[in-house]
């Protein structure tokens, strides 16, 4: 990826390698709040923020940090505590400064926290080596991924809602299957990259 | 708590297996259980994490202010993670590179933090080693074998063995990354099936 040019590294995360639905990162909110429309696009949007602030960041930490003073082993726990800390951060922020984003947001923020898709993401950049201009891009590419597939598969799953689906496949289990079928079809991005 | 040790320890294997009961932790489920060694790999290194994690913090539970619990158990759980980090790599570098990411991702397995949260910061040392040892089990179990089905269905082998002979067809689609979402929500639909 690190060869890549900023328009291929957009690409590349928002359809072929979709965080969601090639990587298999941030599964549990994409089930948990795809019920309604109003969060998943509230999930979406606090991921875009949180995501390009956390992959900007860590790649900071990562080369001026770890790197020098020989401590990469650390990586995880740094990673974890500079996400856990950034969005406690940017809740009060917010609070303070943006009340109506706030008030948007609201309950998701703090989600985030154990959101794999922002640790995985910034993982992703520094396993591929990419520069911050690059990592920056790519953050923001995985995060509109993110967003889209959900706000996609929330879309879908307000329909099946209205549907009659046989009792054992209700709920989670056609949620399963249904997301299976939109990996399909972004399945067929794959090669375009 | 009137629930003997064993019990604490069977729940994880049926009544809360995860990720079938509790639908959480889905990211290594679907992301590394291509073939049944990965899924087994990824189940004993979660274990582990959730068994250590769990002795710690209900050993700790009395000295964990309230307020920055979140904090210290994810801390707790992200210095075990290094530690089967570094471990793998030492000894199982081959299946340290095949599970990649989701080793590190083990910090933000919701299953892990929801035990800390949910049982063993409430309970003693004892009900907690059984909880994280029985709902580890449970884990693995459900990472092998939704790892085997896809594995034999995808690639024609079990564990590595071939199955249906050379003449066999591998049916792709089950070890690509929509063919794992298709294949844990028919598990979870024939688990609710038998449940009825």
């Amino acid at each position: 990826m690190s060869e890549m040019g900023y328009f291929s590294i957009i690409i590349s995360t928002i359809f072929v390698n979709n965080i969601l639905l090639a990587k298999f990162l941030g599964q549990c909110p994409f089930l948990g709040t795809s019920k309604k429309m109003e969060t998943a696009v509230g999930m979406a949007m606090a991921v875009i923020f949180v995501l390009v602030l956390a992959g900007s960041i860590t790649w900071v930490i990562y080369h001026l940090f770890l790197v020098p003073f020989d401590l990469v082993y650390l990586r995880t726990i740094a990673f974890i505590l500079v996400i856990a800390s950034l969005v406690q951060f940017v809740e009060l922020f917010l609070k303070k400064s943006i009340p109506a984003l706030y008030a948007g947001l609201g309950i998701f923020l703090p989600l985030i926290t154990t959101n794999c898709a922002v640790l995985g993401a910034c993982v992703i950049n520094i396993d591929e080596e990419l520069g911050f201009m690059k990592s920056l891009v790519s953050s923001f590419g995985f995060a509109v991924g993110f967003g889209v597939a959900l706000i996609l598969f929330a879309g879908v799953r307000e329909r099946i809602t209205l549907a009659r689906v046989p009792k054992p496949l209700q709920d989670t289990s056609i949620g399963l299957v249904t997301a299976g079928i939109i990996a399909l079809a972004f399945f067929s991005f794959k090669g375009m990259v | 708590m009137a629930k003997t040790i064993t019990q604490e320890f069977t729940k994880g294997l049926w009544k809360e297996i995860p990720p079938f009961r509790l639908v959480l932790g889905l990211c290594p489920v679907l992301g590394v259980t291509t073939t049944m060694e990965n899924g087994i790999g990824m189940g004993l290194a979660t274990t582990f994490v959730l068994l250590c994690s769990n002795i710690l913090v209900s050993s700790l539970r009395n000295i964990i202010p309230p307020k920055v619990r979140i904090a210290c158990f994810i801390i707790i759980i992200a210095t075990f993670v290094i530690v089967v980090e570094l471990v793998m790599q030492a000894y199982a570098y081959r299946l340290f590179l095949k599970l990649g990411l989701f080793i590190p991702l083990i910090v933000v397995n919701c299953i892990v933090l929801g035990r800390a949260e949910a049982f063993a910061s409430k309970n003693g040392l004892l009900p907690s080693m059984a909880d994280g040892l029985g709902i580890g089990i449970g884990f693995t179990l459900s990472l092998a074998s939704l790892g085997a089905i896809r594995e034999v269905l995808g690639t024609g082998t079990f564990y590595g063995a071939s199955v249906f002979g050379p003449s066999f067809q591998p049916f792709t689609f089950m070890i690509q990354a929509p063919g794992a979402f298709v294949c844990l929500g028919l598990m979870l639909c024939i688990m609710n099936l038998f449940e009825n």
